[in-house]
């Protein structure tokens, strides 16, 4: 199968290792990912701060990109994900803004390109039952809670992705892979986003109470499927020593792809030690 | 008398901007109670929406709330009135931008403008140069200096920028 | 030697479960009369009472005992099963063996066994002189009085006339339609009052069953459920209304201008005149005290004019005598007066009105037809403050309660306000608000989201003049602030309360009415259409504050309980009430003055007590009073008493 691939800024600078994963997983899995061409920063969250109409049009121009295409588009990154999204609700559901949007990017909007992020895309396009198939290395043992954060899952009429207040994508993965997601309450929670350049002091209390809560889950790991939450439950944990894992990176491993090794090895905080713990048993 | 006079037509002008029924809220603050910087916040989102209910600009459009949301949409899907909060925020934060109100988080909106200069120069985010322009703009020198080093060293910062083809049609975009 | 039945209830494990009840069922068993004894589960049940109706049947029982919970529970189920089973009901008695005695010694089973079993050998003795009875026929009636003919006592009206019975509707102002007619618009669907109402009066004033006496109160009621004496004033009104044509040239050209209570005191009316032009009856009224005529001797003006003479100024207050067999009082409410409220004026401030006032200043046929200009100066405000609960839930005010339709009918004026001046600012200070019947929740939130009404949480402590503006200060809690508003007007929501004279008409029909003189229904729950008095029946704002929907709904209600009433051909009354041993009795005539419901007289001709077999309760105090034991009760006389005590003692 393929798709239009857009990575956004982050996956060849800090979520470098999402990006390589995301990558060879779907390679060994047979998705062919095409990178849009010449594509723009989507804006993330600053655009939508300061210029409610950019918020809208730098997406709206990777929109027309992938249009041209003509094929669905993979987004690894959910704050970009979210972005492409809303635009394409505003564009579906609000006739005078769409005139504005497309006047100013210079296109059509046909409607008949949707955007999907990853982890839809490897729930349902490959499906758990082919995922399990595939697992060389089954990650027995790897107890672990599922992050979703917040732009996956919400606004539920944008995203439209898994249940917004509980959502269990991620988990049936994981499960697929041989891993043991735990339940916990705490999946949908944000990490304090882009404040974390800016407002450090805010985003280190919320990212303690998320790895304490996984820990009181009984997990040893969080895996995410956000590069922004990933840095920041690395970076902003302190001395917790607690890995964060991208979900394609276990893929990766459980599919016994030998370049996984590489990805570990560029993390903030180390998931090797674990890793081997789960090895040795 | 410490009584404070109402305006009652900024929040008819903020849900206009924000596309947002203002009007509707009746303070359950069922938004805040969800909301993860609220503790953090001079005003709760709540009261945020009361402040412009009532057409206290100035405290609204000074306040740190505006710059502290983050986004992350709780207050939204959860209100019962359908208001998405975060969508108010955001309008307060360009109607604060607009006026010239300097606020109690210059440090936030300083980097909002770094990241779209960067987009603005490259066409995508150029982090080295980015992250630079806001140390420079916040005067936040040091802070994070070894988190900087760590991604350096681990190759994740890359440390020259590429122009996109159609860096002048992005360019077009940032009209105003 | 009698042949009674006792039947002992293990009533679950209520009695069972502390009562020792084969032991109870043997004792009874021993008993002298007693010639068949028998417990069960649920005697209550189908089965139970299937147990009891084959055991009178089978063993020729003459007399019954039931071991059970409280005789307020089933003694008319034992008593209909006696019935059916051919053996008078008035043959079983209930012994309470439950609420006072399993239920109150919990702890102590071997007492409350032997206290069970003494009950019931009481109720045994009891029982053995029990006589058969039957319940007593009451000549009834079949018309009814309605008292006010606001918009509840229309619909009670109609809905009795329309059951095919004659309604006496009596109304004290000169036509029908009560506030209901001052109103505007009514929420939640914004009808125009007085289109929905009309109807409804037109009817009412055509309606073959529907004696309809305007301008009249009640003077005096005598009698009792089914045979009510009612006495009404018919006031003068100076026109002869068979003559009268309706067609208004008396009201136009009389020169004196009085200032109109239906306008809120905000218009004014002639002294001769009808409340609108809408009246039903459409006949006018002279208002003597306002008349140039009846105060200097001068003018005449309306007698001169009218083309059929109806004018006649002789004409005297009139006594009309009715029989009925039901009341239905719809007196309705008033609105607590500004001028008790000094925080906000005293009444002083022309442009501070109330509910009723404004809703005049909304109406197309009110003082500025349909405008909303000030008071003071006749200009359009541009910021109008509403303030609820003023006076309601206001113990220092004396008001404690909620008067249920003000947060709805200031969403409703506020939107008014803005439909009709757009550019205005409404501000409505609130302290909850209660919208909870149907579609009311959306109304009041679309006045806040399409009408920008600004709603403020909190009461307002003071409103001042300044100037021509009218300063407002209050609270708005949410936010932690006080604020202050400079209005152009200002609408209190001002507290319901009994109309006036209610108490006095509560007198006269000997019903009671509460602390705050709404009067009394039977039962909150149960019973709120009745008062405690047989026969009468309470229906609108007059019971309790309440809206239209609910009015209706009530008066509806009553209506159907009057005809049930009215259903029989006679009344039914309990026998087991108070009976004169003529034999006896001296004459004295102690026992009337101690009867509570004026149920016994001492009989002219053979001067001994004589009982209204209506109205007696049966509740035997006039027993007690009697010094020769001539008053008894049927069915527990002194000697069954004094066996039950021997018993007991």
């Amino acid at each position: 199968m393929q798709f239009s691939y857009y990575p956004g800024c982050t996956l060849h600078s800090t979520g470098k290792e999402y990006g390589q994963s995301t990558t060879a997983v779907c390679t060994a899995l047979g998705i062919e990912l095409l990178e849009l061409e010449d594509w723009n920063c989507c804006g993330a969250s600053s655009a939508h701060s300061l210029n409610e109409e950019l918020a809208l049009t730098l997406p709206a121009r990777n929109l027309a990109i992938a249009q041209a295409a003509g094929r669905d588009v993979a987004i690894p990154c959910a704050a970009c994900f979210n972005r492409h999204r809303i635009v394409d609700y505003v564009l579906s559901h609000d006739a005078a803004r769409r005139q504005e949007i497309e006047a100013v990017v210079g296109f059509q909007y046909t409607g008949r390109v949707r955007q999907r992020n990853l982890v839809d895309i490897f729930a349902h396009e490959v499906g758990a039952a082919r995922l399990a198939a595939a697992v060389k290395r089954p990650l027995t043992g790897l107890k672990a809670v599922s992050y979703y954060g917040c732009l996956l899952v919400r606004p539920p009429e944008v995203t439209q992705f898994d249940d917004p207040e509980h959502p269990v994508l991620l988990d049936q993965l994981l499960v697929a892979l041989g891993a043991e997601p735990q339940e916990w309450s705490f999946a949908t929670e944000c990490c304090g986003g882009s404040l974390t350049l800016n407002r450090a002091a805010v985003v280190k209390p919320l990212v303690a109470n998320l790895i304490a809560m996984a820990q009181e889950a009984g997990a040893a790991c969080i895996v995410t499927a956000c590069p922004l939450c990933q840095v920041n439950l690395e970076a902003r944990q302190g001395q917790a020593n607690f890995p964060i894992f991208y979900f394609t990176e276990l893929i990766g491993l459980a599919l016994g792809l030998p370049e996984a090794k590489r990805w570990f090895a560029q993390h903030l905080v180390d998931p090797r030690p674990l890793l081997r713990r789960l090895a040795a048993v | 008398m410490a009584t404070a006079r109402i305006d009652p037509t900024f929040v008819r002008l903020v849900s206009q901007r924000s596309g947002q029924v203002i009007a509707g809220c009746y303070a359950c603050q069922k938004c805040t109670v969800g909301c993860p910087t609220a503790p953090n916040m001079d005003y709760a989102p709540d009261k945020v929406l009361k402040l412009v209910q009532l057409g206290w600009k100035e405290a609204v459009l000074r306040s740190s709330s505006i710059w502290l949301c983050a986004t992350c949409d709780v207050c939204g899907k959860r209100c019962p009135n359908n208001i998405n909060i975060a969508a108010v925020m955001d309008a307060l934060k360009q109607m604060a931008v607009e006026g010239g109100y300097s606020g109690r988080e210059r440090n936030i909106p300083a980097f909002h403008r770094s990241f779209l200069g960067s987009i603005q120069g490259w066409g995508r985010i150029h982090e080295a140069t980015m992250l630079v322009l806001y140390k420079l703009r916040s005067r936040d020198l040091l802070a994070d200096l070894d988190l900087g080093v760590k991604l350096i060293v681990k190759g994740k910062i890359p440390l020259l920028p590429r122009r996109i083809k159609g860096l002048r049609t992005v360019r077009k975009l940032f009209r105003l | 030697m009698r042949k009674i039945g006792v039947f002992v209830c293990h009533c679950g494990t209520n009695i069972a479960g502390v009562v020792n009840v084969p032991q109870v069922v043997e004792e009874a068993g021993k008993l002298p009369d007693v010639a068949y004894a028998v417990d069960y589960k649920y005697l209550c049940s189908e089965p139970g009472q299937k147990l009891i109706r084959e055991a009178i049947a089978e063993k020729g029982l003459d007399g019954v005992v039931i071991a059970a919970c409280s005789p307020r529970m089933h003694e008319s189920t034992f008593r209909s099963a006696t019935e059916e089973a051919g053996l008078n009901p008035y043959q079983c008695e209930i012994a309470n063996i439950r609420e006072q005695c399993s239920w109150v010694h919990q702890h102590e089973k071997d007492k409350a066994t032997e206290k069970a079993a003494l009950i019931i050998r009481s109720m045994v003795e009891k029982t053995k002189r029990n006589e058969p009875l039957e319940p007593i026929g009451i000549p009834l009636t079949k018309r009814a009085l309605v008292i006010g003919a606001g918009i509840a006592g229309i619909q009670a009206a109609l809905d009795i006339a329309n059951g095919g019975y004659e309604v006496v509707l009596v109304e004290r102002l000169p036509s029908i339609g009560g506030h209901m007619a001052q109103l505007a618009e009514t929420f939640p669907t914004l009808d125009c009052s007085q289109c929905i109402l009309t109807p409804k009066t037109v009817e009412t004033g055509k309606h073959k069953k529907i004696k309809l006496l305007t301008y009249s109160e009640i003077e005096e009621v005598k009698g009792y459920v089914g045979n009510f004496d009612v006495k009404i004033r018919r006031k003068a009104s100076y026109v002869d209304w068979s003559k009268c044509t309706g067609c208004g040239l008396c009201q136009e050209k009389c020169p004196q201008k009085v200032t109109s209570d239906f306008e809120g005191r905000l218009g004014t009316r002639k002294a001769i005149y009808t409340l609108s032009p809408q009246a039903v009856p459409n006949k006018p009224v002279l208002d003597r005290d306002n008349c140039r005529y009846f105060q200097t001797g001068k003018c005449q003006i309306c007698a001169k004019l009218c083309p059929v003479g109806a004018v006649d100024y002789t004409q005297q207050d009139t006594i009309v005598e009715e029989k009925v067999g039901a009341i239905v009082v719809a007196t309705g409410y008033d609105l607590f007066p500004k001028a008790k409220i000094g925080e906000y004026g005293y009444g002083e401030y022309a442009d501070v009105i109330d509910g009723l006032q404004f809703e005049r200043l909304l109406s197309a046929s009110g003082p500025t037809a349909g405008e909303v200009r000030r008071p003071s100066d006749g200009k359009v405000p541009k910021e109008v403050v509403f303030v609820q609960c003023v006076g309601s839930r206001d113990p220092e005010k004396g008001m404690p309660y909620c008067s249920k339709i003000c947060c709805m009918y200031t969403a409703k004026h506020a939107m008014l306000y803005k439909h009709k001046v757009p550019d205005g600012q409404a501000y409505v200070f609130y302290m909850d608000i209660r919208a909870g019947g149907k579609g009311y929740e959306e109304f009041v939130t679309r006045a806040m989201e399409e009408d920008h009404v600004l709603y403020l949480r909190g009461r307002v402590s003071r409103i001042f003049q300044d100037g021509d503006k009218l300063i407002v200060w209050g609270a708005d809690t949410l936010s932690g602030k006080q604020v202050e508003i400079a209005a152009d007007m200002v609408v209190l929501a001002t507290a319901i309360v009994p109309s006036a004279g209610a108490k006095d008409l509560a007198q006269k029909l000997r019903i009671s009415t509460d602390e705050f003189g709404f009067f009394n229904e039977a039962h909150p729950k149960l019973r709120p259409v009745e008062s405690l008095t047989q026969g009468i029946y309470l229906v609108g704002a007059g019971q309790a504050p309440r809206d239209i929907p609910e009015a209706v709904a009530q008066a509806s209600g009553a209506a159907s309980k009057v005809q049930a009433l009215f259903s029989g051909e006679k009344l039914v009354q309990e026998p087991t009430i108070a009976v004169v041993d003529a034999e006896v009795c001296a004459g004295c005539g102690i026992c009337v003055g101690a009867c509570p419901y004026e149920a016994r007289i001492l009989n002219p001709l053979r001067h001994i007590a004589q009982v209204n077999e209506a109205l007696c309760q049966g509740c035997g105090a006039c027993v007690v009073a009697c010094p020769n034991k001539a008053s008894q009760l049927r069915g527990l006389s002194s000697v069954q008493m004094m066996a039950m005590i021997d018993t007991l003692v």
